[in-house]
This record gives C-alpha cells, structure tokens and sequence, in this order.
C-alpha cells in the first residue's frame, strides 16, 4: 500500500471512531432522558469551547504525554510495560526527597536538579522491571506492575513515616518544596511549564526512534529480537536503555506533579495518572509524536466531563461511557487498517499482487 | 407555589435558628434581602458513597430546596490540578460565588492557590484547616465534632458486644482518626472497662478490598462489634452484617445496608454549616471563616436505633447525649492514659471539644490494641 493511503487512514479511521463513539454516547444521553445535542455542544465548550477550557484540556493532557512515554518506549523495544504509576511515584519521591538530602540552589538550578532526581528514579524503577525480564525472565508486563504497588507503598511509608512534615497533621506530606524550585504557569496562562515538558519529551521520542542509528536498533529489537541478535544489535542493552527512558519520562510526570502542583509529595500524586498512559500510548500505537493529540483528546474529555456534571447533572461515570465506547471503536477499526478502499479507478493502479504463501 | 414559598420559610427559620446556635452570633438572615446565589459542591468520590461523599451531597441536595440557590455539582474530582479547574470552572463558566469543595484534601495547595485569584468568591472547605492570618479572608473551614457519635456508638456497642472485643477499621493514624478510635473505646469502657478495641490501618482513605480483608481477620479474632473511619464504611458494614456481626455506622446513615446488623451510628449533619455560610454570602455579611459544632449545635447527628439494642443502652446513651447537648459532658478528661501507659491528660484536666490539644493527639488510649 502506498504511503500516502496509510496517511489517509491514520487519519480518517481514529475520526470515523470518534464519530461513532460520539453518536453512541448522544444514544446513551437520550436513554437518560437528555437532550444529545445540548451534550454534544457541552462536550465541545468544556473541552475546546473558550480559552479557559483549551487551558483546562492542555493542562490535564500535560502528564499523560509522559506516563504515556513510559508506554510507548519499551513496547517499541517489544516490552509490554504497564507499570508507569509506579515510576511517577518513584520520581515523586525522589523530587520531595533530594532537598532531605543535600542543599539545593535557588531557582532554576534547583527546579533542574529535582527533575533530574525524578528521572533517574523513575528510569531506575523502569529498568528493574526490565532487567528482571533480561537476567531471570521475569514477564515484565506483571512485574512493572508489581513494582507499581511496591512504590506506592514505598512512598506510603517513607512519606508517613521519615520524611513526614510534623506540621501536616491530617494530611501526611513530606516538606513542601521551596518556594524559588517550584514550577510556575506559562506567563499569563493558567498552565503549568509541565505541558512544555511533555511535548519536548514526545518530540524528542520521536527524533531518537526515527532518525538516529540507536532509535533504529531499538525498533528492530522491537520487530524481531532474533534477527537483532543475528545482526549482532546488543539487545539487552537497547531494550534496558528503552525502559529507563520511559521510566525517565514517567518519573519526571511525577517530580513535576510535585513541583508544579502539590509542592510536597503526599498520597495525592497516587491517582492513576500511570495507568490512563497506558490507554494514551495504545490509542496512539505507541507513536511519540501520535501520544500528543491523544493525551490532549483525552485531556479534553476529563475538562468536558466537568462541564456536564456542572451543566446536566449528568453523572460522573458518563464521561467514562463515552471513553469506553471511544476506545473500543478506535481499537475495533485496527480492523479496517490496510482494508480501506479508494474507489476503484483510482485504486485499480495501486493494487499490489499478494504474495503467495508457501506451505500455510 | 405559595406552598412552596411558604416550606422554604419555615426551612430558613429551622436552619438559621440552627446557625444562631453555632458559632456565629446573631445571623438572622430572614430581615435581611437575600439575593440569589449559585453555589458549587465539589466531592472527592461518588455522591452515593454511603459515607463522606454522601454526607455532603445531602446537604447539597437541601440546599437545593431552598429558593434562589443553584446547586452545582462535580463528584469523583482527585485531588490534583482538576480540581482548581474544577472551582474555576463553576466561577467563571457558570457564576459561582460560593464553593463548597468538601474533600480535606482540596484544602492545601487547591483552595491556596484558586481562592487568591478570585477575591469576590467564598471559599468554605470542610476539614477545619483554615487559620487567620495565614490563610486568604475569603477561604474559611468548617468541620464537626463527630467524637461525640463515636462516644456514644461506643456506649452502645459496649452493651451489645458478648466477647468484649471489638473491631475499628481506620483508614491513616492521624489525629482525627485516632481522636474517633479513642472516644469509641472510652465510650465501650465506660460501660465494660474489661472491653478492648483492636483497630486495623488500611493505609488510605477508600481500598474496598483491603476493608474487607481487615473486617474478617477482626471477626475471625472473635470481634463482634464493629465500627470505621473510612471515606464508605459500606465495605466494613455489608462485611459485617454478612459474618453475622453488629456494627456502628460513621459519615451517613448505612442502616438500608445491613438492617438486622446496625446498632446506631454517628453522621454529619452538614446542613448547619453549609446554611450559615450561604446566609452569610447572600446577605453579605463577612465570611464566617472559623466554624465548629457538635451535637448540641447540630453539626452532627446519631443514626436511629435498630430494633436490637435493649432499653438499657438506650437509656444510658441517650443520658450521656442529653449531657452533651446541654455542655456538661467531656470526652477527653484526666486521667487518661494511652495504651503504653502513659499519662497523656493529667488528673483533673478536662478539655473541651475546642481544645488545641485535642487537634494533634497522636495517641491511642488503654484498651486499644494497635499501634500510631
């Protein structure tokens, strides 16, 4: 098939989906006893209506681009790792942490050096799963997410026991991070600096898979990790890299929740931002660049799903139907990839002869 | 409508007589126009979570009877950047100009960080936090001393409990948990002072799962009264009830759940609050920043009785309740020891509900079996 057909189809097929989950979901309001349209309209001025709706939907989506990562990266190295939560809660820790254990510098140097903090933590936690696959075969699916509720708990007690502020009586925190470290809005937004990450990260993916030599390597380990060996690719290494690169980006989703939002770490960061970034890289078939409109779609719905309680007294879970229905019809219409047809005095020159298979 | 002018009246009597009895002196409200007002409830879980989602929800939902008010709501908001969107949202999309953003934890960095921004709009959050001078005029806390229930569950479950061991399955040891698993006992022990209480920590403040788990293990010990200080105590008493087992309730009313099971149980009646916040908005008076109650003002109330608990308990709960509504009862009075036998409030010292003290208590009393 032709490059350009497979753009078309990139294209029209999440649209086609999305329709179709938005008529599902007009149904779905109608057996309520709503109005569809009044819903629709709702849907489109929570999540893109105004400036401050796009600012609501850009700053939900800010996260999920990097727990997203943490998705996207290993499963281009062939790894199916769904543990991200833990590796933002991992970073999260690690950014309250580091001013426990050395004086940081005010400002910018002192913002860098948490966010580092809270990479190398995530990355770590990452890599362990990992590693477990290399060296003792451990499924790293069950494993990344085993490692997931270690961290939780880890985080649990370190933040309620050591590193708690005596002030935080009935909220257990560790100690807020000085104010010059924390991370500001975007000038005159009302959007945190963490969305200037994420896209830099998802961008960043890109050109690394893409264009460099260790990118490539990376996604032939991906495609097939026999013939990466016969051509002499150093597999564990790629796929050790792959892992604590999503882990970076997911660590560094939770040093910023802290930084940018919560300005200590304590059990609020734990809300399962990890996980809806496994749903984000799957919807985007693990494409760095595709996580960007899929976290903000995403971002969207949650901003819209607030205006429909607000406005019409519509449940909480109704936002969810519409998610439901919006990824099983984008993963249902996997099934028409390769099958669409252009009409066929246009298509007849393009037809490629099928190979024949042998044996079958 | 008439008629509906008229039920809206005599609610605006019952609550702003209610209000005049807390804290705030003088809220009359009636003399004074009311002007309309939309109002936001923003709860951290599901509105029909049997616990403290619903409890806030139902005082939304009165509020809603009352003429010239808009309830907005928002359920399930974490407590994260969604839910300063969430407040602004309800300010500038749909006109809010007094926000009731319940969960404790919307408090600190949230409420902080929106509330400076929007100087025209109230802000009151439920948890007791706010301190003048440090926190913004137009944020306030309301919160309730709901030990008292706890108290008199304990009182009751003393009486009903035949192993003299009973269950509290806590979410966290911090000091309002901790205040409710010690007045529970005290309230047990006054009866029996031979009963224990052993308490489990789930660790957060909603795992369905882990409450479960905590309730069997309790009843496989040989527990046969429980109680709980969890955001849905549904889990612990459904658990219960199916072990065959008593239990008090916590937050709302779980009675429907497990009738043949719920003693009594201790609940907020939050209506008394939110009215005095909302009167004070719509007459604009100044925010009642500060406000607390207990029984006798009707921040809470007790759960009906269920049909087992015998005239005895009745009788000395309800006389150790009428003392409180008249403020001749003291919960935490010396002395009282913790359970390593440590003197924490000396002979002859009696705090009352106000008492700082009682804000940071970071222990457990004799008869507890568990540790902070």
């Amino acid at each position: 098939m032709s490059r350009s057909m497979q753009f078309v189809e990139a294209l029209v097929l999440p649209v086609l989906a999305l329709t179709g989950a938005l008529l599902a979901f007009g149904l779905f309001v109608v057996g309520t006893g709503r109005d569809p349209v009044q819903a629709w309209g709702l849907l489109f001025l929570g999540a893109f209506g105004d400036a401050f709706s796009i600012q609501n939907t850009l700053q939900r989506a800010a996260p999920l681009m990097l727990t997203a990562l943490c998705v996207a990266l290993p499963a281009r190295a062939g790894l199916t790792v769904i543990g991200g939560e833990g590796a933002l809660v991992a970073g999260a820790l690690a950014c309250a942490a580091l001013p426990y254990l050395m004086p940081l510098p005010q400002g910018a140097g002192g913002t860098l050096l948490v966010l580092v903090a809270s990479a190398l933590a995530g990355a770590g936690w990452i890599a362990l799963a990992g590693w477990l696959r290399q060296w003792r075969g451990v499924n790293e699916t069950i494993s990344s997410l085993l490692l997931a509720y270690l961290a939780i708990n880890l985080f649990k007690h370190v933040v309620e026991g050591p590193m708690r502020d005596p002030a935080s009586l009935n909220k257990p925190s560790t100690l807020p991070l000085d104010e010059s470290i924390r991370i500001g809005s975007m000038g005159t937004m009302d959007v945190h600096w963490g969305l200037v990450w994420g896209l830099a990260a998802c961008v960043a993916a890109f050109i690394w898979l893409s264009f460099t030599t260790h990118g490539l390597a990376t996604r032939i380990v991906g495609g097939n990790r026999r013939a990466a060996g016969l051509i002499g690719l150093p597999s564990t290494a790629l796929i050790l890299t792959a892992c604590a690169l999503g882990g970076a980006a997911a660590g560094l989703a939770g040093g910023i929740e802290v930084a940018a939002v919560h300005t200590a770490a304590n059990a609020s960061v734990i809300v399962g931002l990890g996980y809806t970034g496994i749903l984000v890289s799957f919807v985007a078939r693990h494409h760095p660049l595709a996580i960007i409109p899929v976290a903000i779609l995403l971002g969207g719905f949650g901003a819209a799903g607030s205006m429909l309680q607000r406005r019409m007294g519509l449940p909480d879970a109704s936002v969810h139907v519409l998610l439901g229905f919006a990824f099983v019809l984008v993963l249902a219409a996997e099934c028409w990839r390769g099958r669409l047809r252009l009409p066929r005095w246009l298509s007849a020159r393009a037809a490629l002869p099928v190979p024949a298979r042998e044996g079958a | 409508m008439k008629q509906v002018a008229i039920d809206r009246r005599q609610f605006v009597r019952g609550s702003a007589a209610l209000g005049a009895s807390a804290l705030v002196a003088g809220v009359p409200g009636l003399t004074q126009a009311q002007s309309p007002i939309t109002v936001g409830f923003i709860y951290v879980g599901p509105r029909d979570d049997f616990g403290y989602n619903q409890a806030h929800a139902e005082s939304a939902a009165a509020l809603k009877k009352m003429a010239g008010v808009k309830v907005l709501e928002e359920e399930n908001v974490p407590e994260t950047q969604a839910v300063q969107k969430s407040m602004q949202g309800m300010i500038s999309q749909d006109g809010a100009t007094l926000l009731f953003p319940t969960s404790f934890g919307y408090f600190d960095p949230h409420i902080l960080s929106v509330a400076p921004k929007n100087a025209k709009v109230r802000f009151a959050h439920c948890g007791g936090l706010w301190t003048a001078g440090k926190h913004p005029a137009n944020a306030a806390s309301y919160f309730g001393y709901i030990d008292e229930g706890q108290y008199l569950n304990g009182v009751i479950a003393g009486h009903m409990s035949k192993s003299k061991k009973l269950g509290f399955i806590a979410a966290k040891p911090i000091p309002q948990v901790l205040r409710n698993i010690n007045a529970f006992t005290m309230g047990a022990r006054s009866v029996d002072p031979k009963i224990t209480t052993t308490v489990i920590f789930t660790g957060d403040w909603a795992l369905p799962v882990k409450e479960a788990e905590a309730t069997n293990s309790l009843a496989d010990q040989g527990v046969d009264v429980f109680t709980m200080h969890v955001d849905s105590p549904k889990v612990v008493v459904e658990t219960a009830a199916r072990r065959g087992k008593f239990v008090c309730g916590y937050h709302a009313d779980q009675s429907k759940l497990a009738p043949q099971a719920y003693l009594t149980g201790a609940e907020w009646n939050w209506i008394t609050a939110v009215t005095t916040m909302v009167d004070a908005a719509r007459t604009g008076k100044p925010h009642p920043n500060f406000v607390r109650g207990g029984l006798k003002d009707g921040f809470i109330k007790t759960s009906a009785y269920g049909s087992m608990v015998p005239a005895g308990a009745r009788k000395q709960a309800d006389d150790i309740k009428a003392r409180m509504m008249n403020g001749s009862f003291d919960i935490f009075a010396g002395e009282l020891k913790d359970n390593t036998g440590k003197v924490v409030i000396a002979k002859g010292t009696a705090l009352k509900q106000t008492a700082v003290e009682l804000e940071s208590m970071n222990y457990l009393v004799e008869g507890v079996i568990g540790k902070v």
